[in-house]
Order: C-alpha cells, then sequence, then structure tokens
C-alpha cells in the first residue's frame, strides 16, 4: 500500500473533469502550484482565474458564476477560508448558491509551515452553516472520484483535501455517493468512524485491536455533513459503542457530529480521538507530527478499549 | 444617445413615487433604512423604468441584464422599483418583513421575484458582478451587470478587493454606482472613514469613471449611456446624492439611516413629496 499525494489527484482530477463538463470554472487565490489547479489551468485556460491573495473576494466571484450557470470551484488552503467565512455564510449558504469551496492543506498536512497554515477548526465551522455539505477526501481516490460527485452536486460544498501523501486505500471502483458512509471492514465490538488520513489508521487500529479478539467495524464517513445517522445507528445498535477519529480539533467536528446524532437516540459510548483544544506547532515530519497530536493508530486503539469498557453489559 | 425633455419628466414622476412607496413601506413596518433609499430613487427609476434590459414576466431570462443592490438596505427602493415594474404584486409590499412572506428585511434572491442577488452585509456586489460578467462571457451571452454601492460600503476590503479583479479582467459589463450621499450609519462619511478623492482611487483601480449629480435624472441616464460606450475598462458612476433626498428633515442626517417616521414625520413627509408643504 503505497503513499500518493491526495491534492495531486484532486487537481488532476479536475482537469480531467474539465473537458467533460464545459461549466467547470476553476477559481484560485495564488496558490495555483500548490493547490494543483495548475493542471486545470494548462488545459482550460479561459475557464481558470487566478485572482491573487483576495480570498473574500474569490469566494464572491465564484458565487457570481454561479448566478450566470457555470459551476465554479474556488481553492485555496483549508486556513485561509476562514477569513471569507462571511462570505459563506451569507452569499454562499444562505443565498444557497452552487459554490465548490475546496479546503486545501487540510489539517496537519501543511506540517512545515506551522500552526498558521494548520486547519484545525474548518469542518466545525463549515458545518454549522444551514445549506451546507462538507466532505473530506480519505485516499487519491476518493479524492479523484469526489470531483465529479461534487460538481454534479446540487448546492454548496466545502470539500476538504490534504496536502500529504497519504496510503492507499481504494480502487478504482470506489465510487463516492455524497452522503453515505463507507464500511471499509466489518465488526462487531466497537464502530471507529473516520475521517480523511484517519480512515487509514481506523484500519491499522482495528487489525491490530483483531490481534487483541476485538473485532472492529470501520466507516469512512466521507460526508461529515449530511451524516449518514442511519449507518451510525446501526453501527451504535450493532457494536455498542464507537470511536471517531479526525484530524480537526475533537471541539465541533466529526466526532461532535456523531456525539449529537446519536445522543438523543443512541446513547452509545463514544470515544474521540483528534487534535485536542490547542493549536499545534511546527514539524520536519507529518506522520510525526498526528503522532505527536494525539492521532496514534496506538491512539485510536486505546480510545477503542476505553469506548468498549464503557458499554453496559 | 439623447433622452427626450418627456422621457426625463416621466422619470422623475416615478422616482417621485418611488420614494413616496418606500416610504410608505418602511413607515407602515416601522422598519427600514429611509435616507439611502431615497438617495438612491433616481438612480433606480431610471434603471428599472429605462435603462436596464429585463422583463418582469421572465425574471430568469438568461439575457436580462443584471442589478445587485450591494447597499442592500435601501431595499425598499428596490421592492418599491420592482413592484411597479410588475415582478409581484403592488399590494405585496405591505407584506415587507411579514413572517412567511417574500419580502425579506433585505434582498433574498431565493424568495423575491426580480431579486439578482441576495445582498444585507455590504461589500459583496462587485465581486459577484464580476462573476456574472465572466459567466456571461463564458456563456456568450451579451448582458450588462450594474451593481449599486453605498459610500459607507466602500470601507469593506472586500469591495477593493473586487475593484482590482475587475480592473484585472477589463470588464466593461460591469457599471458600478456608488451613491455618494456622505452620510452612513454613524455620521458623516468624512467623519467616520473619509473616503476622498473617492473618484481618484477607482482612477488607480483601472476604472473608468463618471461623476454626476446623482438626483439629476439626465445626468444619470447620460452617465449609464456613456459606460456602455467603454469597452477596455469597467466603469464607476460616482453619483453625488443627499441622503433622504426629498425630505427635509431626513436630508444629511445619518439619524434617518435607518429608523422609520412615526405618524406625524410620515405625513409631513408625503406632503413634501407631493408638494403640500
Amino acid at each position: 500500500m503505497g503513499n500518493v499525494s491526495v491534492r495531486k489527484a484532486y487537481g488532476e482530477a479536475l482537469a480531467s473533469y474539465g473537458a467533460v463538463n464545459p461549466d467547470v470554472v476553476v477559481i484560485v487565490a495564488d496558490v495555483s502550484s500548490s493547490v494543483y489547479t495548475s493542471f486545470f489551468a494548462e488545459r482550460f485556460p479561459e475557464r481558470f482565474f487566478n485572482v491573487g491573495i483576495t480570498e473574500q473576494a474569490m469566494i464572491d466571484v465564484a458565487v457570481g458564476f454561479t448566478l450566470g450557470g457555470m459551476i465554479p470551484f474556488a481553492n485555496t488552503f483549508a486556513a485561509l477560508f476562514l477569513r471569507t467565512l462571511e462570505q459563506i455564510r451569507t452569499c454562499v449558504a444562505y443565498a444557497k448558491t452552487n459554490v465548490k469551496i475546496v479546503g486545501s492543506y487540510s489539517g496537519l498536512s501543511d506540517f512545515k509551515d506551522g500552526p498558521s497554515h494548520h486547519a484545525e477548526a474548518d469542518i466545525a465551522i463549515m458545518r454549522s452553516l444551514p445549506n451546507m455539505t462538507v466532505l473530506e477526501a480519505a485516499d487519491a481516490i476518493e479524492a479523484k472520484e469526489m470531483v465529479p460527485a461534487v460538481a454534479e452536486f446540487e448546492g454548496p460544498v466545502y470539500l476538504r483535501i490534504s496536502r500529504a501523501e497519504t496510503p492507499v486505500l481504494f480502487d478504482e471502483t470506489h465510487k463516492v455517493e455524497i452522503g453515505k458512509g463507507v464500511i471499509v471492514r466489518d465488526g462487531s465490538d466497537v464502530t471507529l468512524v473516520g475521517c480523511g488520513v484517519m480512515v487509514s489508521r481506523c484500519i491499522e487500529a482495528a487489525k491490530s485491536l483483531a490481534a487483541e479478539g476485538i473485532n472492529a467495524r470501520v466507516i469512512n464517513m466521507h460526508t461529515i455533513k449530511p451524516l449518514d445517522s442511519s449507518m451510525l445507528e446501526k453501527a451504535a445498535l450493532e457494536t455498542g459503542a464507537l470511536v471517531a477519529a479526525e484530524e480537526h480539533s475533537v471541539t465541533g467536528g466529526l466526532g461532535s457530529a456523531i456525539g449529537e446524532s446519536l445522543a438523543e437516540r443512541y446513547p452509545v459510548p463514544i470515544e474521540r480521538v483528534g487534535i485536542a483544544d490547542t493549536f499545534t506547532e511546527t514539524s520536519l515530519n507529518y506522520e510525526q507530527l498526528l503522532d505527536h497530536y494525539g492521532m496514534r493508530v496506538e491512539d485510536v486503539v486505546n480510545a477503542a478499549r476505553r469506548a468498549i469498557k464503557r458499554k453496559k453489559h | 444617445m439623447y433622452h427626450s425633455e418627456q422621457l426625463v419628466k416621466e422619470l422623475n414622476e416615478i422616482a417621485r413615487e418611488l420614494r413616496l412607496d418606500a416610504l410608505e413601506i418602511i413607515h407602515e413596518r416601522g422598519q427600514g433604512h429611509p435616507g439611502g433609499s431615497l438617495s438612491a430613487s433616481e438612480i433606480v427609476a431610471a434603471l428599472y423604468f429605462h435603462h436596464l434590459k429585463i422583463d418582469p414576466n421572465r425574471p430568469n431570462w438568461p439575457e436580462r441584464d443584471r442589478f445587485i443592490l450591494s447597499k442592500g438596505h435601501a431595499c425598499a427602493m428596490l421592492y418599491a422599483a420592482l413592484a411597479r415594474r410588475g415582478y409581484f404584486p403592488r399590494e405585496e409590499l405591505h407584506t415587507w418583513g411579514h413572517l412567511g412572506g417574500r419580502l425579506q428585511g433585505h434582498p433574498d434572491r431565493l424568495k423575491t421575484p426580480g431579486v439578482d442577488m441576495t445582498t444585507g452585509l455590504e461589500g459583496h456586489g462587485i465581486p459577484i458582478g464580476i462573476g456574472l460578467c465572466l459567466a456571461g462571457r463564458r456563456k456568450g451571452l451579451r448582458y450588462r451587470v450594474y451593481v449599486l454601492v453605498g459610500d459607507g460600503e466602500c470601507g469593506s476590503g472586500v469591495l477593493w478587493e473586487g475593484a482590482l479583479i475587475a480592473g484585472k479582467y477589463k470588464l466593461s459589463e460591469l457599471t458600478v454606482i456608488v451613491d455618494y450621499n456622505g452620510v452612513q450609519l454613524d455620521g458623516p462619511v468624512h467623519e467616520i472613514l473619509p473616503l476622498d478623492p473617492l473618484v481618484d482611487k477607482w482612477e488607480a483601480f483601472n476604472f473608468a469613471t463618471l461623476e454626476i449629480n446623482g438626483h439629476n435624472m439626465r445626468q444619470v441616464l447620460e452617465a449609464l449611456d456613456a459606460a456602455k460606450e467603454i469597452h477596455d475598462k469597467p466603469t464607476v458612476i460616482v453619483a453625488h446624492t443627499t441622503k433622504g433626498k426629498g425630505v427635509s428633515f431626513m436630508e444629511n442626517q445619518s439619524k434617518w439611516h435607518g429608523i422609520a417616521p412615526n405618524h406625524e414625520e410620515y405625513a409631513r413627509a408625503v406632503a413634501e413629496l407631493k408638494g403640500r408643504s
């Protein structure tokens, strides 16, 4: 299982999809060679708009494109989209415009540039907006599959794309259905629900748990909003305990969403793995940074053990 | 284009009636923004009753000109114009702000026929207009985009980001009109956040600039026409106006930015606008 660049897969898929759908336009705020919208730019210069470091206006320009019947993909680093929150809330979410917002360099994947560039709060913020759909690609294949899925979905979307090269989990037959979780491993003792790079760490954790006789189900929850609550309720009923794992703050992210979803009807034990309510640091190595901030495979394993222990027998 | 005396007279009369309609619904609702609605009357009248290529029977006609009321707080004026133009029944003006109604506190593109874009929080009209212009070019549609901004709104950073982008793409389809009434919510613009030299700023952002008296109908019409003849850059029309224009006690008063007149004040305002003061 080799590692493949998620951002590059996204960029290549965007360029390929540009040939299929002439209504797609790509807007970027001076980071085209970083987020690989450069591939689209080379093939479709007439549908590519680099607006410089004007993220707020970039979102509004994208809104205008939708009013003219186009499907704009607005691109920059996830951390930088936070400065556009009012545009996204008012002109995209409230006005329900068909803008596709792609937050690259998600989570800690821009390890070398440090906490200014890390995105630990974007899921929490985006999923709190009505009308917004929030997605995160678990690997390069899923990032590729998400491009047509997002383009053909009607409505505002926030798509989280990692800068990193991450383990490939799926093959070319993998299809993304927005709003539907993917069971990547079945099990009956506990369910590990991950998004993004943490799906691969959940799979590793499940292998480790199997060695001690614990049968863990693993769900790739690529759609954080709208959450696949029926899949989660089934998991709660059948496995009785859940672990949520995300490359994001434990405040307001996937784990919080799952807790909100299950608390009223299926209040099973839930443990959250993610960044504690803290800012992070710079590192020379991505994996080391994930490990340091509590997202080791071992952290998932320990969380699973705790969740199982809390089950009411 | 020559505009006949008759046309100017008719449009001035419409502007006066729009003022009366806007004040009526602001008074009736007990909420709204009279100052910035009254300052924009001639501009809105010229656009909706002469200049814009629109069809009220086809509010979503792809080839129509677009108008974005970036200073969305002046929506009483926009609603009055849309109703009078036939986008929705005039009686519906009286439902403005009612729970469940189609006329929201600020313009909502999904609820109100004829509203091209949802606005309310300042600054967005120009960059949104840019996307519309660029989409029109992609689709081969030759519509124009008009954005009315307030002067207080010119404090918004996103507005100037948009101005930079409009200059880059030489968007001659874009006409920005600044309703330069000189008064913002908290006081005179020159005290709160000075804009002068405003025309120079737009020049520096690579806009063609026109400076007019925004209450002189002929000047408004001629400026809108002149902007269509500029083919290598976007145009801004800096329209010098009077906040609260037409109602003596509202004119140039920041107090009248966002409050409704009481019964007595409303009666005085109507009398003045009807020439019976």
